[in-house]
């Protein structure tokens, strides 16, 4: 038997969460540079699944298969697709960097008002939320997706409610009550998204027999498994309703933005970052592998609704006042975008969903944990209680002027690259929504500049006057990240070699041709 | 004698003990009542037992007679701290839980 | 020598690099290097100038492949360079006006604290527009106009603590994006069409694609050249843009960036000519803009404003010029480069004004500057000549040829053009004397500034007059050397494919014309403002020149419609999105709420209550399954 690669990668960010949270009380420091150590070794073991991923080869590698609940058939299958590598690498990449920008976030507090925070359990649920996710995105196995689908919300909730953004306006009571109730929204709304998907998974055992992802998409291609028009539809809707929840496409969305406004910054990049991706990741993996004709069939609506997303979250993005609701609303944006590439049904929309998966996670990042830097600075998350910034600090400054570039897109920048290829995808098959996605080019750059100027320029606010700029610990989280937004955005090779056959195999799965040029279609 | 006469006779002692559960409020007069429906039960198993001419319903019977010995256990022992704690056998009195 | 091409770009790319990363200690040599870099440019492209002259004519052109950007199935980009004729006369003026102005910046920025960054900026400036023009595909030149737009919005909002210059950088940016939308969407099309978008398969292609979407494509080019360019509708940046340091609006908003439009209709020249529609819409944009430009330029009275308002005129000369198809291409470049010398030189020469002005820009309080500033007036002096047409001088070639060749349309367009473009001239005339008067002649209007400092105007350092004084070189004899015997249009016949024109009157009667309206010109800025005083503080003028003043009202539209609207919009959405969307799912939570709030009043703690509820339900439960039966 191989080395049970996939395995591991996922047991070490478990095995380490729950070292990280074994370590004494008062060996806070430990814990801290544990969590950072087991990060790394997590990332290692992804560039090794990466190295070892073979573009030309089988559709999924790697794979792992073991009985687990005989009398139900489910099992533990794992496999990877380019799809799930290029995830993968995404989530061990930027989980030292959320690690490292949160290293003081979950500091015990000075003041008697505040209670005692658990720095341990701070660093082992970020690990966990880790396992978890690379776990989802190497299941096989419709069950065992289910389960950590459901699972990682668990130690997301503690993260939320747990470890609220200390620059909250208003009491400590009221931080309370607002933290508790973006915790509980999100729990609620992913809860009843989940509860959704387990009545379709149930009903999708009760037709196919078994939870085998590869099974089931063989049996369906082959035509050994027939399936009611009306059975694929509702099965469908049963998963898509959780992975829009999940991603988020309006009008599920609201729980974002409390979420994201209530957490501390790496919180939030994990939540808009890492574990909404699940979401648009399942939506390619099983939505479309699952039920191709279905999925065909709800096409239009969900291209709808992308648009709705990513001009309605732009829109509201830009009348935001608080800089973490803004990057959030900014994100629902671009999440329509996603959706919108993987339901183009074209090789360029599906890829360039993928490499906007990956580029959205790292851009967003780069942008909310210097929001974060500059947010634990000053101790507001207002908008309007910043100005000058850039005279004051300019790092800081110009390294949010980049994180916001990449945001809106920029040439050179990693995001323009996927943005584009969604755009091109869109476009060959719907040439009015794919103009209509086009304006979101102008309103990304709306809100960024908006944002930017509003804090940055202009004169120096008094309050503003003592800032720091960024710490060596900060620029250690940055400056890779930009230099990766930037190597993507020159050379996306790596990453599009990867993604390519993965597409071709979801594109033959919904059996979709690209539209031929004009000029060909001509002769 | 028809054994159909005991059904009865386990109806209305049932009956009787339903009644007592209640409405007295006396913890010790509710728990014996509790366990006159026990009885009941009992009897009747032991009647249809009769009737069928097979012993499941005697086994049963066996079976009630070792949780009924359980619950008293179990059941003084709540009753006996409770009074202890409140000076009161009453069921009503014990409301904690109500919000 | 191919491989030269790479290095165009790559040496200001590398001292955008260093500047932007290298921190304080580059803050003394930083001007340095960010120069030196960009003459270094500069060098190569003289060396591949030379190379592509000792060749013939047709192989000119020359292509460097360094790797494949963006490869998903069916959809390839790569980073590779073409530079042929065309490309090539933009690098040269890039380079060439880039390095002169960085040279004049070293003076210029020379007490700003953050000079070094400056560079960093200028550098990545001539990196991405050397990107721009040196593209062998669409997507490439998309790059590199976005990078401009970058670089156009980091310069104009270099002095971030005024709020009015990060608002106009903003708004720069904004109103390009929309443009850029423009040339994203050709792009998209030329994908759908041609299943390319590098530059020769989609130019080979042509004449196999429907009229309708090379037409469509024209159009969406256009989009983009208005935005990058300030045509009408998108050129109310152009005038706000002029919040930057001089220098930048020398470099990027008048002799380089701002014509990257003209460049790339020029270059989509094989779409344009098969799509006569979207010819017709580029011809009237820029005969919109020209006389737009024009007007708006006779009101201001702020000295950059007014250039502005100028620069947008020439180049809706431009526009036009490239609209009229193989006739007119050429001129367009020809006027393009010609144009770059002596408003570059114009923009210096008032930045030196500012600069010994202790930074005024109302030009109602200059007056009577020649004898301080000799130098200054000189070169600016010759640029005025220049732009207003005056026999013999650069400006004077490239715009006779293109009203020469607006008449040559033909028709009752042709006439019509013509005269926007004879119109255009005199006016054209009209407001640079006006600017010559009030600045240079006229007793003096000095007042102090905000701190009550006198103006001592003085000559500026050598580092900025010597640019400014090969600019002037620049504008007066580039139209000769370009114009006489048609050099400039052999040269770059290969792209543009040149065609003669006949114009309906003789070519000779159009210059007469030319010449006589620009003396109209003269002479009526003469009476207004030669010979009667200048007030210090402006009258307040008939209705067309308050509008003029106020660029013709398209910022009260854009604000009206756009910003309040806009406004209006996003707070509505909030709103709704706060209250309806996510309302709903309060208002489920808070009835799920309620709803368990009436239940938990069945809970009365009384063991009996429980008791009676679960006889209740065997009750019930007995009675059912006996019905059930019994039926």
């Amino acid at each position: 038997m191989s080395f049970p690669l996939l395995t591991v990668t996922a047991a070490v960010p478990a095995v380490g969460a729950i070292l990280t949270a074994a370590v004494p009380a008062a060996r806070r420091t430990a814990a801290k540079w544990l969590a950072l150590l087991v990060s790394l070794a997590t990332l290692v073991l992804a560039a090794v699944v990466f190295a070892r991923f073979e573009p030309g080869g089988d559709r999924y590698q790697l794979t792992e298969s073991h009985a687990w609940i005989k009398d139900f058939g489910v099992r533990y299958e794992l496999g990877v697709d380019g799809i799930g590598v290029a995830l993968i690498a995404l989530t061990a990449l930027l989980i030292p960097f959320v690690i490292l920008a949160g290293w003081h976030d979950a500091d015990p507090l000075e003041t008697k008002s505040s209670r005692w925070r658990p720095t341990q359990g701070f660093f082992a649920l970020i690990l966990m939320v880790e396992a978890m996710v690379i776990l989802s995105f190497e299941a096989t196995d419709v069950f065992l997706f289910y389960i950590l689908f459901e699972a990682m919300l668990i130690p997301m909730y503690f993260l939320i409610g747990g470890f609220g953004d200390r620059a909250h306006a208003g009491s400590d009571e009221n931080a309370a009550a607002q933290r508790s109730y973006a915790a509980v929204k999100f729990l609620l709304y992913n809860l009843v998204g989940g509860l959704i998907m387990l009545a379709a998974v149930i009903g999708l055992y009760v037709v196919a027999g078994n939870f085998s992802l590869t099974e089931i998409a063989e049996a369906r291609a082959n035509g050994s498994l027939e399936m009611a028009t009306s059975t694929e539809r509702w099965l469908f809707l049963g998963f898509f309703f959780a992975f829009a929840v999940k991603a988020p496409l309006w009008p599920l969305h609201t729980w974002l933005p409390n979420a994201m406004g209530e957490a501390t910054a790496p919180v939030a990049v994990l939540i808009t970052a890492v574990v909404d991706k699940v979401g648009t990741f399942a939506m390619l993996r099983f939505c479309l592998g699952l039920f191709p004709e279905a999925s065909k069939w709800a096409t239009p609506a969900i291209v709808v609704l992308a648009l709705i997303s990513i001009v309605y979250g732009a829109l509201v993005a830009v009348g935001q006042r608080d800089i973490k609701r803004l990057v959030a609303y900014a994100s629902i944006s671009h999440f329509g975008f996603i959706i919108l590439g993987i339901f183009a049904m074209t090789t360029q929309g599906q890829s360039g969903a993928t490499l906007y998966m990956v580029n959205h996670g790292i851009s967003t990042a780069a942008l909310m944990l210097v929001a974060g830097f500059l947010i634990s600075r000053r101790g507001s998350r207002l908008i309007a209680d910043y100005g000058g910034v850039q005279k004051v600090a300019p790092v800081l400054a110009g390294t949010f002027l980049i994180g916001g570039l990449a945001t809106l897109s920029l040439p050179g920048l990693a995001p323009f690259v996927s943005e584009f290829l969604v755009l091109v995808g869109t476009y060959a098959r719907y040439p009015v929504a794919g103009i209509i996605a086009t304006t979101g080019i102008v309103l990304a750059a709306l809100y960024t500049l908006v944002l930017y100027q509003r804090t940055m320029t202009g004169p120096v606010k008094e309050e503003v006057r003592t800032l720091p700029d960024l710490r060596p610990r900060e620029l250690a989280v940055v400056i890779p990240l930009i230099a990766v937004l930037i190597f993507l955005g020159v050379f996306p090779k790596p990453l599009t070699d990867v993604v390519n056959p993965a597409v071709q195999h979801t594109m033959s799965d919904v059996q979709q041709k690209d539209p031929t040029p004009e000029v060909e279609a001509a002769k | 004698m028809n054994p159909v006469n005991y059904l009865y006779l386990a109806a209305l002692l049932f009956t009787i003990g339903a009644a007592g559960v209640l409405i007295r409020r006396n913890a010790i007069v509710v728990f014996m009542c509790v366990e006159l429906m026990l009885n009941a039960c009992n009897l009747a198993f032991v009647t249809f037992s009769r009737m069928h001419g097979n012993l499941d319903g005697q086994i049963i019977a066996f079976f009630t007679m070792v949780v009924a010995a359980a619950e008293v256990v179990v059941g003084l022992a709540i009753i006996v701290s409770v009074f202890r704690a409140r000076h009161s056998a009453s069921v009503d009195d014990a409301s904690l839980m109500k919000l | 020598m191919e491989n030269l091409i790479a290095l165009l770009v790559g040496a200001p790319l590398l001292g955008a690099a260093v500047l932007l990363c290298g921190g304080r200690r580059l803050d003394k040599s930083g001007h340095w290097l960010g120069t030196l870099l960009a003459a270094v440019s500069f060098f190569i492209g003289l060396a591949l100038f030379a190379d592509m002259l000792g060749k013939g004519a047709e192989d000119r052109a020359m292509h460097q492949r360094l790797f494949t950007w963006i490869s998903v199935d069916g959809f390839q980009a790569d980073i590779a360079f073409q530079l042929d004729q065309l490309s090539m006369t933009f690098v040269l003026l890039i380079t060439g006006v880039g390095t002169l102005i960085h040279v004049y910046s070293i003076g210029y920025m020379e007490h700003d604290e953050r000079r070094r960054r400056f560079f960093g900026y200028l550098n990545l400036f001539v990196a991405a527009m050397l990107l721009l023009v040196l593209a062998d595909n669409f997507l490439l030149l998309y790059f590199g106009w976005e990078g401009v737009g970058l670089a156009s919005y980091l310069l104009i909002g270099f002095w971030q603590h005024k709020p009015t210059a990060a608002t106009a950088a903003k708004k720069a940016f904004l109103v390009n994006r929309v443009g850029d939308m423009g040339l994203s969407i050709a792009i998209m099309l030329m994908f759908t069409t041609f299943g390319t978008f590098a530059f020769g398969p989609v130019f080979a292609a042509t004449d196999e694609a429907s009229e309708g979407k090379l037409t469509a494509i024209g159009l969406m080019l256009l989009l983009a050249a208005c935005g990058k360019s300030a045509q009408v509708p998108l050129q109310s940046w152009l005038g706000d843009a002029m919040e930057g340091p001089t220098p930048v609006s020398a470099l990027i908003h008048a002799a380089t960036m701002v014509t990257a439009g003209v460049y790339l209709i020029v270059r989509s020249a094989d779409i344009f000519n098969a799509a006569p529609d979207a010819q017709l819409v580029v011809t009237v944009v820029g005969a919109v803009t020209l006389l737009f430009g024009a007007i708006v330029g006779c009101a201001k009275d702020d000295i950059k404003k007014a250039l502005a308002g100028s620069t947008m005129s020439q180049i809706g000369y431009m526009i036009l010029a490239a609209g009229l198809g193989p006739i007119g291409y050429a001129f367009a470049i020809m006027h393009l480069v010609t144009h770059g010398f002596f408003k570059a030189g114009l923009f210096l020469g008032a930045g030196s004004v500012m600069h010994g002005m202790n930074d005024e820009v109302d030009m109602r309080r200059y007056g009577g500057l020649r004898k301080y500033m000799p130098v200054t007036f000189a070169t600016f002096g010759l640029g005025y000549l220049a732009i207003i047409g005056f026999p013999g001088l650069s400006g004077f070639f490239s715009k006779d040829k293109i009203i020469e060749a607006a008449f040559a349309k033909g028709g009752t367009e042709g006439w019509i053009l013509g005269s926007v473009t004879l119109l255009g001239a005199a006016i054209t005339a009209y407001y640079m004397t006006r600017v010559m008067l009030m600045t240079f002649f006229g007793e003096k209007r000095w007042q102090p500034d905000a701190e009550g400092h006198a103006p001592h105007p003085h000559e500026s350092p050598k580092s900025m007059t010597i640019p400014m004084v090969l600019l002037a070189f620049g504008s007066v004899f580039a139209g000769a050397f370009f114009g006489i015997g048609d050099r400039f249009v052999a040269w770059l016949e290969p792209v543009t494919n040149f065609e003669h024109g006949h114009p309906p009157i003789s070519a000779g009667a159009i210059t007469g014309a030319t010449v006589a309206v620009m003396v109209i010109g003269v002479g009526i800025a003469y009476l207004q403002y030669g010979r009667r005083p200048v007030p210090v503080v402006a009258p307040r003028g008939s209705l067309l020149t308050r509008a003029a003043r106020r660029d013709l009202l398209q910022d009260d539209f854009n604000h009206a419609v756009f910003v309040t609207g806009g406004t209006h919009l996003t707070r509505s959405l909030v709103y709704v999105d706060h209250t309806l969307v996510d309302g709903v799912v309060n208002g489920t939570a808070a009835s799920v709420g309620g709803l368990s709030g009436r239940l938990r009043k069945l809970q009365n703690g009384y063991a009996r209550t429980y008791a009676v509820s679960m006889f209740g339900g065997t009750a019930v439960l007995i009675a059912a399954t006996l019905l059930m039966r019994a039926v």
